[in-house]
């Protein structure tokens, strides 16, 4: 129980403190660095929470697909000089208060919210017949429940394909 | 197995996860990092999705964010190929600087 | 269980999308053996396949029911928004042929993308299930920001396409974050199914609930440009190749806007006191944002941007009358916006010329001198846009604030008409100085209207009569979907 804890307060550092320096590095670089950081702590949250494919699927997926597109885009364009440049928005004392009242306010209701919670008793480990493991579990469901927002994610896929093309193509006609 | 971890720590925490993401939106100029703040408001959502799903004791949590991840892989591919253009044809990055749309 | 998955009568219920999305897939691979010989082949190809999803939307009302295990719900309201997606692809393709030929870029992709988006948007209307929901709106919204900036080489589509991507993004967060807090507090995200635990017996925190609400309106406030969340529109539709702009004031408005009606009229319909002051308050800044702003816009495309706020504006206030009258009003009005809209952008698409040059409020002096027709026909659309009787949005507006005056929203109808009669100064300047000047450069200019282009501002302007002097047609159809809402 206790290494649970011990393991929570370690992922959470990672997710916090990877997440406010990549909103605050100067260097683009950087940033993704921090960012990866932050979602490989995201991936422990996962595992702590049995869901171990997603865990699986956020460091291949997350880490090794999107963020290596990140750090592929940030090595072609030269930020050498974005980085000399002012980093922050000058209306930063307005976004400040904006977002400390979005914060307050969401952290204020989930903390009010967790005695009012529909089903707030912590049970068991997700109920499962103890033959089937999480990937299978989800597998069932993916393919019997959810078939058709699975499917129709192909269109999405072909949609963002084409679209990169389109964009990055050389000239049209 | 049980975690002796509240569930509402995991909501706390993806509850500002999600602020920070808000913040670098708002604060940043370069539109990478810009970017890269979505992708933090994206990964606290999945991490309700999973805590809920875990205290639910359900895997339909686990679905959402797995159909959220294929979105966010698809809106990185056509979001950087936008950014490209935009710095080829611009030569910059920083959001103030694009800005010829006026009345 | 899959077994007794994709039945026969799932298919036919998911025809339009099946059509949209293998013809979209079609274009691209005849694109090499199509190119030479004609460019306008695309352009019939995709007016083709937007009609065979037509009669396909149609076939699946026939045999309406839900599809695919609850995920989508082929009702009334469902082919109602999706015929009107489905009409504005295709109205948005009539005034493209002329345009892509002047700027030299006709291309198959363009096509493919425009029935994607629209094959997004009829998923997202026919949605019973939040996860459909936001696929459907990321299908429709990524073809969009592509298409916004499908001239590359213009900057000012590039920026447009940016800012619609960054903004779109933002809000897709925030609106993931609301079906996140829904699926925690009540176990599910089946439409449905929220609405069945929400009111029924230990309903879960209304605190947690009205969190989620009020983070899915923010999401979807950006999607239909209400205020507090218009920032992009102006950007955008300024920005965007002009049939595109008009694509995305219908098509993508008239979905999230249906998305809108289905979550806020049955999953949130047990806490509608609870949301109706923040529908009341946004109602009224769009409205007033969007009229103000408008007033003093001399880009024309600019101006048509804001005053799509503003009409987001009145939608909003049949939303905040909370009744089945409101949801009919909202669709009646819906689809007359669509087609003056659409009309409204092909004459600006008309006149633009190469490059877009002309785009301010006076290139328009002494069109109707050059060209009676397309002047008469923008007439009917700015008169329509006004609300001015016989068009659709007199009736649009009338039943609106009918439906408002219904629930009691006396100060929301007041200001909503004070407003009307305010934006009635910045149309009549454009129909001033159509009619009133003498030509200037871009008039004198101006190319004569190609076939494609005479259908696509006389369609919408026939369109615009019909829903004027024909209204219970339409209406009565609405009204009866928007009793099956439930």
């Amino acid at each position: 129980m206790l290494i649970d804890t011990v393991l929570f307060y370690i992922f959470a550092a990672l997710v916090l403190g990877g997440g406010i320096l990549t909103i605050t590095r100067r260097n683009a670089v950087h940033s993704a660095m921090w960012l990866i950081v932050s979602l490989l702590g995201v991936a422990g949250l996962y595992l702590q929470q049995q869901a171990e494919f997603l865990f699986a699927v956020q460091i291949v997926l997350y880490v090794g697909g999107i963020m290596v597109l990140f750090l592929f885009v940030i090595m072609l364009v030269n930020l050498d000089q974005a980085a000399r440049e002012r980093q922050f928005n000058r209306h930063w004392f307005v976004a400040l208060v904006a977002v400390a009242a979005v914060g307050a306010e969401i952290g204020y209701f989930i903390y009010r919210g967790r005695t009012g919670f529909h089903i707030a008793e912590l049970g068991a480990p997700i109920a499962a017949p103890h033959a089937l493991g999480n990937t299978e579990m989800l597998a069932d469901t993916l393919f019997s429940e959810y078939l058709l927002p699975f499917e129709i994610a192909s269109l999405l896929l072909l949609v963002a394909v084409v679209g990169a093309v389109v964009m990055a193509k050389k000239r049209i006609q | 197995m049980m975690s002796a971890v509240p569930v509402y720590w995991f909501l706390m925490l993806s509850a500002v996860l999600f602020a920070l993401g808000v913040a670098g939106f708002l604060f940043r100029r370069n539109i990478i990092t810009v970017f890269m703040s979505i992708e933090l408001m994206l990964n606290a959502v999945n991490l309700s999705f999973v805590t809920f799903s875990y205290q639910l004791k359900q895997v339909n949590g686990h679905l959402f964010t797995f159909f959220v991840m294929v979105v966010a892989a698809a809106e990185a591919a056509v979001g950087l190929a936008i950014i490209l253009t935009v710095f080829k044809n611009r030569s910059t990055l920083n959001i103030d600087e694009v800005n010829s749309l006026k009345n | 269980m899959p077994g007794n998955f994709a039945t026969a009568s799932d298919v036919i219920r998911f025809l339009p999308e099946i059509i949209l999305a293998v013809m979209g897939t079609l274009l691209m691979i005849l694109d090499p053996l199509l190119h030479r010989r004609s460019s306008n082949a695309f352009g019939h190809l995709s007016i083709l396949a937007l009609a065979g999803a037509l009669g396909g939307a149609i076939y699946a009302y026939l045999n309406g029911g839900p599809a695919f295990g609850g995920m989508l719900m082929v009702d009334g309201f469902a082919t109602f928004f999706g015929v009107l997606v489905i009409v504005a692809g295709i109205l948005t393709i009539l005034p493209s042929y002329r345009f892509l030929a002047r700027q030299g870029a006709e291309t198959s992709e363009y096509h493919a993308l425009l029935l994607f988006s629209v094959a997004g948007q009829c998923l997202m209307v026919a949605a019973n299930d939040l996860i459909m929901v936001f696929i459907g709106l990321e299908i429709s919204s990524i073809s969009s920001y592509i298409l916004a900036g499908y001239l590359r080489e213009d900057k000012r589509a590039n920026e447009a396409s940016l800012k619609y991507f960054l903004l779109g993004s933002f809000a897709t967060a925030f609106f993931l974050y609301g079906v996140a807090l829904i699926y925690g507090s009540t176990g599910t995200i089946n439409l449905a199914g929220v609405n069945v635990v929400l009111s029924g017996p230990g309903a879960p925190s209304l605190v947690f609930v009205g969190v989620a609400a009020a983070l899915m309106f923010v999401g979807l406030g950006f999607k239909v440009s209400a205020a507090p969340f218009q920032v992009w529109t102006p950007d955008v539709y300024q920005g965007a190749p002009t049939p595109i702009s008009a694509f995305l004031s219908a098509g993508p408005k008239a979905a999230a806007f249906a998305v809108f009606l289905r979550i806020f009229t049955t999953a949130f319909a047990p806490i509608g006191h609870g949301w109706e002051p923040l529908v009341w308050a946004s109602a009224l800044l769009s409205m007033t944002i969007g009229n103000f702003a408008a007033l003093q816009q001399s880009n024309i495309k600019r101006m048509l941007a804001y005053s799509s706020i503003a009409h987001a504006g009145y939608v909003l206030v049949a939303l905040t009358a909370r009744s089945e009258v409101g949801t009919a009003a909202a669709m009646f009005y819906l689809a007359a916006y669509a087609f003056m809209n659409i009309g409204a952008f092909a004459v600006v698409s008309h006149l633009s010329g190469k490059g877009e040059r002309y785009q301010n409020i006076e290139d328009f002096s002494g069109l109707a001198q050059k060209q009676p027709l397309a002047a008469a026909m923008f007439s009917i659309f700015l008169l329509s846009l006004i609300g001015v009787p016989l068009t659709g949005g007199f009736f649009g507006k009338f039943y609106i604030f009918k439906a408002a005056l219904e629930s009691h929203l006396v100060w929301l109808t007041v200001l909503g008409l004070l407003n009307s009669a305010v934006a009635a100064y910045y149309y009549l300047r454009i129909l001033v100085m159509m009619y009133m000047r003498e030509p200037a450069e871009a008039t004198e200019a101006v190319e004569p209207l190609s076939p494609g282009l005479r259908l696509a501002l006389i369609v919408p302007a026939i369109g615009t009569l019909f829903l004027g002097i024909f209204p219970n047609w339409v209406l009565d159809f609405a009204g009866k979907s928007s009793v099956l809402l439930k």
